[in-house]
């Protein structure tokens, strides 16, 4: 079989995001991971909740499942526990996965099982017409929150960090190759897979991530990581990271000792709960890139079918055995 | 010394115990019922506990309970007014001696009726000395002191040796009821003895000395005058185990994969009075059972849904507030047309209501609690070994349809037990040919389109993921009734609200036509449905004895109705529908056949007693 390309994973449905929507870039690297993953289309299933992004299953020419509103963890754990050997995809937005959807999108990370989980992040409801979602920001105006949002928002990767996590990651929907990357190596990770996405919303929020992407100065509010290399950012370059106490600040290069820049490494657990924490509100850039990746831990769905495996060899009673065990006796 | 106490005929016998929760009320009520079954008789149980944990010792509150009957025939409850109560605590006397028959036994322990413990529960004087219980049988036995008297050379705290006086009672009752002591002996060792999977060899020891000291203690002592013998019932030959309705419908669920061919895939949280299903079902790893206790009740079934998705043989399984949550997610199984088992043990209700009592008060949330036209499939288990045949039932039904199906049983035949004739997986049917996946190799040249149908069953061409080839998009926004594409279309709108109603129907077609307990037509005929049966049965063959005009049937499918229930409801002056609800089965009959049901209606958290029903029907009998 000649090998699949991305345009192999585009179904014929006509895609209906509003014309600009940051969704279409993501689509694309989502395509680049399952041809990076390496398995048949009907090997791949995508699972979805509620929301612009949950129609993601639709425009792919795999096995899709649009389920309901935040319950797209659970139903795609119980699928790939069922059958392993398919690719499991979800694709969630921040109001499905860290509102409605919290409770599973949190036990989903904690057990480890081996989905690759893309939640796009606009920081609003889009699908119902413009309202705040825990990742909007302080202040921000919606249609619920019209005098400003009073709520605080949440740090979806800081909390994965907290549950555990095995991979987590960020993307920018402007940075289409960085995203690829993203979707590559979380499609290619044994385990939960944490991909958070940004991406603006034209319609509703739009300008979502604007800081970030400003052709002008975006660069001086994020820093891509990459494992082994220092921290180094900035428009021209020229600003970084060094450690501050038992967190991190922001420098001038030219004000620092080159030895003082920290140096990313992927595995290290307690730097990644920091660097997933940064906000350009303190100062500092919003990490990008594979910010933790370490897959020392077994994944829920192998643990399963080991542990029957144990199990059978220890017990291994047929069916007419255990229909039959405890007291009997015969009339 | 041998005693003389006269050995008397009976045809059944009702028992309960009470005690401190965390006393073993429920681990000797089983024992018991274990040895009268292995003996021969029929036996029917229920426990009785509170929602409490180890509430407070000594307080009428924190009294567990357990009632069963046992019969030289068929037994449908575990009866009404105890024969015999064993209460274990001045509380326990106070909580129970009033159930007990005019004239009944009360076994009691006399060393628990310090002034403390009778001061705790708010008896002025000593009912075993003040003449209050003067309308009972009282037999009060000092049964720490005798106890410790047994063990007066074992090196055990005296707190350990007292809880050996549940065996001394199994020896008192075993020797009251003439039951084979060997039973009760073999127990011990295989529960404690030198082969058990955690050998205590000092409680063995223990608890044999116990046991033989309370059969020493029937015989010798002219305490009873009089002991009772069960004949064996007639019952149907093979093997037997006595079972509760929570371990029987974990069996069905392994079986039923295996018969399937596909895995089986149990999707839960833990909720009273379903959990021991959980639990039980939790230890068949070495038969492929997948378990996965999730972080809520909604997460429970979305992850059997899917694991169905995947072409496992999914349940769910949950009690009354835990299928309120499950909602939503019950109707992606139904739009998505997939098979699903929802297993509802009900408890008392709304909310939180009554964790541990019994109760039928889901019908109508199974039937509408749903957004939109929604129906599916309901079975009402109506014993706890039938709890066994109908998730099975479920399983084919969700097979062969393609539709989730609600399995109906409640904490009183979940909790329950009875005898139940173990099948072995040959005789059971096959499910395979109901899985019956679509595959391009057996459709050669056909275009896969996930929402056409078989014509006889409305089930549709259902794929799994991994099939080679026929990769598609489901979901559940309305879809094409053939592409199964999104639409929006105001006409395939109703075609597919119409043919998912029609699928629901078809199911009609495959229950068995019911079966009448009595004259074909009559004056009245009572419906049970589900866990009413046993005490409706006992009821309706009593007034039967009497000459009544009157006829039974039981519901196993409270939807759809079976086809000839029209029919038979028709052949009756009145009808009688009692249930432990305000009249649910009563409103959807009326609804259907327009018939003037009259509902009896109880929810007390406790079972229908026989008596109950007959006094009923004597009433509209006008007597």
């Amino acid at each position: 079989m000649a090998e699949l390309t991305k345009k192999d994973f585009a179904s014929a449905a006509e895609v209906k995001w509003c014309p600009g929507c940051g969704d279409y870039a993501i689509m694309n690297a989502v395509r680049e991971g399952m041809v990076a993953a390496g398995k048949p289309r009907d090997e791949v299933a995508i699972v979805s909740g509620i929301g612009c992004s949950s129609r993601f299953p639709y425009y792919m020419e795999t096995y899709g499942f649009h389920t309901i509103h935040g319950r797209a963890a659970a139903v795609a754990s119980g699928l790939k526990v069922a059958n392993p050997k398919l690719d499991v995809w979800v694709i969630s937005g921040d109001g499905d996965s860290a509102a409605i959807g919290g409770n599973h999108f949190m036990h989903a990370v904690r057990r480890n099982v081996n989905l690759n989980y893309v939640m796009i992040n606009n920081k609003i409801y889009g699908l119902t017409k413009g309202q705040y979602s825990p990742c909007s920001e302080m202040g921000q105006i919606s249609k619920t929150s019209p005098y400003g949002v009073i709520d605080y928002p949440m740090a979806p990767l800081r909390v994965c960090m907290g549950l555990g996590a095995t991979f987590v990651a960020r993307g920018l929907d402007a940075l289409m190759k960085l995203s690829e990357e993203i979707c590559i190596r979380g499609a290619q990770h044994k385990g939960f897979s944490m991909m958070e996405i940004y991406a603006n919303c034209v319609i509703y929020n739009d300008g979502a991530h604007k800081a970030l992407v400003d052709k002008e100065t975006g660069a001086n509010h994020r820093i891509v990581l990459r494992h082994g290399e220092k921290m180094i950012y900035g428009v021209d370059n020229d600003l970084c990271l060094v450690q501050s106490g038992f967190g991190i600040k922001a420098a001038k290069v030219a004000d620092v000792q080159e030895s003082d820049i920290l140096v990313h490494d992927e595995k290290n657990a307690e730097m990644a709960a920091v660097l997933t924490a940064m906000r350009p509100d303190a100062g500092l850039p919003i990490a990008l890139g594979i910010i933790f990746a370490n897959d020392n831990k077994k994944t829920y769905d192998d643990m399963v079918y080991e542990q029957i495996a144990a199990v059978k060899a220890k017990r291994g009673r047929t069916m007419d055995q255990l229909l039959q065990e405890g007291h009997t006796w015969t009339v | 010394m041998a005693q003389n106490a006269k050995l008397t005929k009976a045809e059944q016998i009702v028992v309960k115990f009470t005690g401190d929760s965390g006393d073993g009320m429920q681990l000797i009520g089983n024992q018991l019922t274990a040895l009268a079954a292995l003996d021969g008789n029929d036996v029917n149980s229920l426990p009785d506990y509170p929602a409490e944990i180890r509430a407070p010792a000594g307080t009428v509150a924190g009294i567990s309970g357990f009632q069963m009957c046992l019969g030289d025939h068929k037994i449908y409850t575990a009866g009404d007014a105890p024969d015999v109560l064993v209460a274990f605590n001045p509380a326990a006397v106070k909580h129970s001696s009033k159930f007990v028959k005019a004239g009944g036994m009360i076994i009691t322990n006399s060393d628990t009726f310090t002034d403390k413990a009778l001061e705790k529960v708010g008896f002025k004087s000593n009912p075993l000395e003040d003449g209050s219980l003067a309308g009972y049988d009282v037999k009060a036995i000092p049964m720490h002191t005798l106890v410790r008297e047994a063990l007066a050379d074992m090196d055990m705290p005296n707190a350990a040796k007292d809880r050996c006086k549940n065996f001394f009672v199994m020896g008192v009752l075993c020797w009251l009821f003439n039951k084979t002591p060997q039973l009760v002996l073999d127990f011990i060792q295989e529960k404690f003895g030198p082969k058990a999977k955690k050998p205590k060899l000092e409680i063995a020891e223990a608890n044999t000395r116990a046991f033989k000291a309370g059969l020493n203690y029937g015989e010798t002592t002219i305490m009873f005058q009089e002991r009772y013998d069960l004949g064996a019932a007639q019952i149907e030959k093979g093997l037997y185990r006595n079972i509760t309705g929570n371990d029987a419908a974990a069996l069905a669920i392994a079986a039923a994969g295996h018969k399937a061919g596909l895995q089986p895939f149990i999707g839960s949280y833990p909720i009273t009075p379903a959990t021991d299903l959980l639990h039980y079902a939790s230890e068949f790893k070495d038969l492929g059972l997948v378990t996965m206790q999730m972080e809520d009740e909604i997460a429970g079934i979305c992850c059997a849904v899917g694991a169905a998705c995947a072409g496992n043989l999914a349940f769910t399984t949950t009690s009354g507030p835990g299928l309120a949550l499950k909602t939503e997610a019950a109707g992606m199984a139904l739009i998505l047309e997939i098979p699903l088992v929802i297993v509802n043990v009900q408890r008392g209700g709304p909310c939180t209501g009554l964790p541990t009592k019994t109760e039928q008060s889901d019908l109508l949330q199974s039937m509408f609690g749903r957004n939109g036209d929604s129906y599916m499939p309901i079975i009402a288990a109506n014993s706890p070994a039938d709890c066994f045949d109908a998730t099975y039932q479920a399983a084919k039904i969700a097979l062969k349809y393609r539709t989730p199906v609600i399995v109906l049983t409640d904490g009183y035949i979940g909790q329950g037990s009875c005898p139940w004739k173990v099948p072995t997986m040959a005789e059971l049917e096959d499910l395979r040919p109901y899985v019956n996946l679509w595959k391009p190799e057996d459709h050669p040249g056909e275009t896969y389109q996930p929402y056409k149908r078989d014509p006889q069953t409305l089930a549709r061409d259902w794929a799994i993921p991994g099939t080679k080839g026929v990769q598609h998009r489901i979901g559940t926004l309305e879809k094409d009734a053939l592409t199964g594409a999104v639409s929006h279309d105001p006409m395939n709108h109703q075609i597919m609200t119409e043919t998912r109603y029609a699928k629901v129907e078809k199911v009609a077609q495959d229950l068995p036509p019911l079966e009448i307990n009595g004259k074909d037509s009559n004056k009245i005929l009572v419906i049970s449905w589900g866990g009413t049966y046993g005490a409706v049965k006992g009821a309706v063959d009593r007034l039967i004895a009497e000459g009544k005009p009157v006829s039974g049937i039981n519901l196993r499918w409270v939807w759809p109705f079976p086809p000839n229930l029209g029919d038979i409801i028709k052949r009756f002056d009145k009808v009688l529908v009692p249930e432990l609800n305000m009249g649910q089965l009563s409103l959807l009959l009326r609804a259907r056949y327009l018939v003037d049901v009259q509902s009896l209606s109880k929810v007390q958290g406790d079972p229908f007693r026989e008596y109950e029903v007959i006094d009923k029907v004597h009433e509209m009998l006008g007597e």
